[in-house]
């Protein structure tokens, strides 16, 4: 993808306050790790030459997927134009790993930042091909107005980071 | 208002406008102006709305054949789909789960009783889900905040988004307080929040089967969308090993494609933001491990790397379990229903709701029956519980409009309500005092029509009675004897000024001063002294009721205006256009009258004169309704050759016409310009804004919705108070101008009431010769 398309990603997320970083697949690990705050759980990242470092808990029980206060999880493509991430449903728990702790790190590859809507339905209908078929399209932080004022981290994260690989 | 007098009616919509009546108009007020920025800031929204409504149109014309291809979908995921003919089926479809599942796994948490956490849905709100799952001995707690705080409180939803927006942030914290007791009383959103965070999240650790609704369900792949902000539906999707994921019929789409501009404007139209925080789309059983916080130390993920091996051939892990409950409950008679087949294609945004300057008064408590609440509630609530609890509210809906450009798939929700309002009538008893309209009323319509509306459908009758007699008719309207028996028969309060009828009309004016000859002799004139637009056009001016016997004078300066641009008129005495009728929901007489129109109007279309218009309203029932009413050629031939009176000074001026002919400002006088809500609709408020501008004037428009009046609406005494509610709004925003003009009737009856001064139309403000108040 054009790097225009990852600054158009980029300003969509700066309006949702979620801040994002390029970073090389040599330098992930290390970024990942100051931005996870501990106690961290996570879902093993798919990217060649990327893992996640040693103090992000993977195949975390349930105790430590309660107390965990930050979830590390690849997503399969992010949508520039709303600033989205698509989280899918693994058997690797990327979906409760993104959802339960208070901040959510979602790493993705510079070639699977998507322009807009349209090519993430592309590449959605491809997945489902593939029996990928249980995504959530995340945009954001967790929100709710419904006790009078907007407040951020209701039922899901109240924080959120986004690690694009720039060489994967 | 089958079911309560006028009186209790009055009372309930004042106890409304006091208790909730601030909160409401707060948030849905604001979602609504949100609304039109996104709206505004998307490119291809109408390329997009027009897309979401073929494909709905497109599903519910296949409905049978999507409902087998879902199960089949579903039942090859792994899981289970359940159609439900009612309530009752669909609620022990879903109790026999929870127990048969509590049987198997034995309950899970601390306690002995069966629990469900749920996400919001509407669906279950109109089958008194949680009230029947209780009754079977099963704890349920809604998750989404907004439905718990309505759970606390024992409350009902009040909006189909919002469902405790008729809720401040105070009240919500005293009610929390007084039931939690916290160590340290609750003041903040963000104390609430997290409080409601910590408590809801033990809940759906430990619950035993997690039930949400379904925005969409896609039908080939068996995939249910949750859109949410919160993260609720997520959570109680995904954590216990049994969901339950109930959704109307209508719900189905066929394709993922299909899917995706619906995902691109529910956001946009329900809270305008550009789309929701969490899209959630699962095809269930999903391959996410099932989360047993019973056991904290096993990892949640069990055996991942034979998990993914089991998933890759396409099997789920297998501790999962989903059940997928369709309901009926009247959808396929709706479906059948022609009027009501279009609410079938609602994706329940709300946007309606938000629009509606009535609804931002007093929300769904008052604009709502059993379930459904705003302008498309009406439609529900007759297809799924019937006329009567649509009845209760659906004199809520003026007809204004405003809602039709809010709605994401296009529905004609004014319409519906039209159609719902005529069957009302008809079902209804007849009653007595029909004597005193029976002389007035030379309607069609059967039944025990309410003579209220009955006067209000036939007031071109009762104009022309009250004209002929005036000034006598309007000394005796104003009595206060009269005015008494105005109201207890007619329900008119008697608080509001009733339109004083002139003695001569409009079409007696025009011919006393030399009708189509003269006025001929007089443009001819003014295309001498070049002010004209060369164009060779002739205008029939309709006399709608109000300019034909009340306000004359716009219907005068509307002739001097295009006289003086050089364009001939004829006002000839022509029939009422059925505006009214339709606003009683009176069909058959509203037919009647449009079909005497056209064929009095035939001659001058097929003669190549323009009809001009300048009741904003009866413009739109050509342009709008007539396509319910006439053959379609006669409709085309009405559409293309009508005008609003401005709309077409406007064309003129483009085509050459000098506006030196008429009284023009000093290029900056300021103007405050109340359009008309139908007249927005059709997008006339542009053209009447330009020629202000052409003409001198700096005009300002206003943003409220509507002025309140709306037609008869605002006369009658159960709704007097919600009608000043809704007014004041407006008068709030244009009385600092010096001049203040509006092109309805009532929004001009309304501003004059309110600003106690007048609110001349725009077309007297341009006329030739000085505007005097």
């Amino acid at each position: 993808m054009t790097a225009d398309t990852v600054g158009r990603f980029e300003r969509a997320l700066e309006g949702l306050e979620v801040g994002l970083e390029r970073v090389s697949a040599a330098d992930a690990r290390e970024r990942i790790e100051t931005i996870a705050q501990e106690p961290a759980v996570g879902a093993p990242l798919p990217f060649e030459g990327v893992s996640l470092p040693e103090s992000v808990t993977t195949e975390p029980t349930s105790a430590e997927l309660e107390a965990a206060r930050t979830g590390v999880t690849p997503v399969g493509f992010a949508i520039a134009e709303y600033g989205t991430v698509a989280v899918e449903s693994t058997a690797t728990g990327a979906e409760p790993i993104s959802l339960y702790p208070e901040r959510h790190v979602a790493v993705v590859a510079e070639s699977d930042v998507v322009p807009n809507i349209s090519a993430g339905f592309d590449r959605l209908a491809e997945g489902f091909a593939d029996g990928r078929d249980s995504v959530v399209f995340a945009t954001g932080r967790s929100a709710t107005a419904d006790m009078g004022d907007l407040v951020h981290g209701v039922h899901g994260p109240g924080d959120v980071h986004v690690i694009v690989l720039e060489d994967r | 208002m089958a079911q309560r007098t006028r009186s209790q009616q009055a009372d309930r919509i004042r106890h409304l406008l006091e208790t909730e009546g601030e909160a409401i108009h707060t948030h849905a007020s604001a979602s609504n102006a949100r609304r039109y920025e996104t709206y505004g800031a998307t490119d291809d929204i109408e390329a997009l709305r027009a897309e979401a409504r073929s494909i709905k149109e497109d599903a519910i014309d296949r409905l049978p054949d999507l409902i087998d291809t879902v199960k089949n979908a579903v039942e090859a995921n792994g899981g289970t789909v359940y159609v439900a003919d009612d309530a009752a089926d669909a609620n022990a479809y879903v109790s026999e789960v929870v127990r048969t599942e509590t049987e198997e796994n034995g309950i899970a948490g601390d306690g002995d009783t069966p629990s469900v956490v749920k996400s919001k849905s509407m669906t279950t709100e109109e089958i008194d889900l949680n009230d029947a799952l209780e009754a079977d001995g099963i704890d349920v707690t809604e998750t989404d905040l907004g439905e718990w705080v309505l759970q606390v409180a024992d409350d009902t939803p009040s909006h189909i988004v919002g469902p405790a927006m008729h809720l401040s942030r105070p009240e919500i914290a005293e009610l929390f307080n007084e039931r939690f007791d916290p160590d340290e009383p609750f003041e903040t959103a963000e104390e609430l929040t997290r409080f409601a965070r910590d408590h809801l999240g033990e809940r759906i650790r430990a619950a035993d089967v997690g039930i949400t609704g379904a925005n969409f369900v896609v039908a080939d792949s068996g995939t249910i969308t949750l859109v949410t902000n919160e993260g609720n539906a997520r959570k109680c999707a995904v954590t216990p090993d049994t969901h339950v994921a109930i959704a109307g019929v209508e719900k189905l789409i066929p394709t993922l494609s299909d899917l995706e501009p619906f995902v691109d404007i529910i956001a946009k139209s329900a809270t305008g933001q550009p789309i929701s925080q969490y899209v959630t789309m699962l095809s269930p059983p999903t391959d996410s491990p099932t989360l047993d916080f019973d056991d904290p130390d096993e990892p949640i993920t069990g055996d991942w790397e034979s998990a993914e091996a089991a998933s890759a051939d396409g099997n789920a892990t297998g501790d999962r379990d989903f059940h997928l409950v369709l309901l009926d409950n009247g959808r396929t008679d709706m479906r059948e229903d022609d009027q009501l087949r279009e609410t079938l294609y609602c994706i329940r945004c709300g946007a309606c709701s938000n629009s509606c300057a009535n609804f931002q008064s007093v929300g769904g408590h008052g604009f709502g029956g059993e379930t459904y609440s705003g302008g498309i509630a009406t439609g529900w609530e007759a297809g799924v519980h019937g006329q009567e609890s649509a009845a209760e509210f659906n004199d809520f809906c003026t007809g204004c409009t405003r809602c039709v450009d809010a709605c994401p798939v296009k529905i004609d929700i004014p319409w519906i309500n039209t159609v719902v309002r005529d069957r009302v009538n008809r079902s209804g008893d007849p009653e007595s005092y029909d004597f005193l309209v029976d002389g007035l009323t030379p309607d069609v319509e059967e039944g025990g029509l309410d003579p209220g509306k009955r006067f209000f459908g036939n007031i071109g009758t009762v104009a022309k009675a009250a004209s002929a007699t005036a000034p006598v008719s309007n000394w005796l309207a104003d009595a206060g004897p009269v005015r008494g028996l105005l109201e207890r028969t007619l329900g008119i309060d008697r608080r509001r000024d009733l339109p004083a009828f002139q003695r001569e009309s409009l079409v007696d004016w025009f011919e006393g001063r030399g009708g189509p000859e003269a006025s001929s002799r007089r443009a001819e004139r003014a295309a001498a002294r070049e002010n004209g637009a060369d164009l060779d056009r002739e205008v029939v001016l309709y006399p709608d009721v109000y300019t034909n016997y009340v306000d004359t004078d716009r219907g005068k300066a509307a002739v001097r205006t295009l006289e003086a641009l050089g364009v001939p008129v004829r006002v000839p005495d022509l029939p009422e256009s059925g505006r009214a009728a339709l606003s009683q929901g009176m069909i058959a007489t509203a037919d009647r009258q449009a079909s005497k129109l056209y064929a009095a109007l035939a001659e001058d279309i097929d003669a190549g004169r323009d009809v001009v218009v300048v009741e904003p309203s009866d413009l739109a029932a050509i342009h709008r309704e007539y396509e319910r009413l006439l053959p379609e050629r006669s409709v085309e031939q009405l559409r293309t050759n009508s005008y609003e009176i401005c709309e077409y000074v406007y064309g003129l001026l483009e085509n050459g016409a000098d506006p030196s002919a008429l009284s023009t400002g000093d290029g900056a006088e300021p103007v405050a310009y109340h359009s008309h809500c139908q007249q927005r609709t059709l997008d006339l408020e542009a053209p009447t804004v330009a020629v202000l501008e052409r003409c001198g004037y700096a005009p300002e428009t206003s943003d409220a919705e509507c002025c309140g009046m709306a037609g008869s609406f605002g006369y009658k005494r159960e709704f007097y108070d919600l009608s000043m509610d809704v007014g004041e709004r407006l008068a709030g925003q244009v009385e600092g101008a010096e001049t203040v003009v509006a092109s309805g009737t009532s929004c001009g009856d309304q501003l004059e009431t309110l600003l106690e001064r007048d609110v001349p139309h725009p077309i007297e403000l341009l006329a030739p010769g000085e505007y005097r108040t």
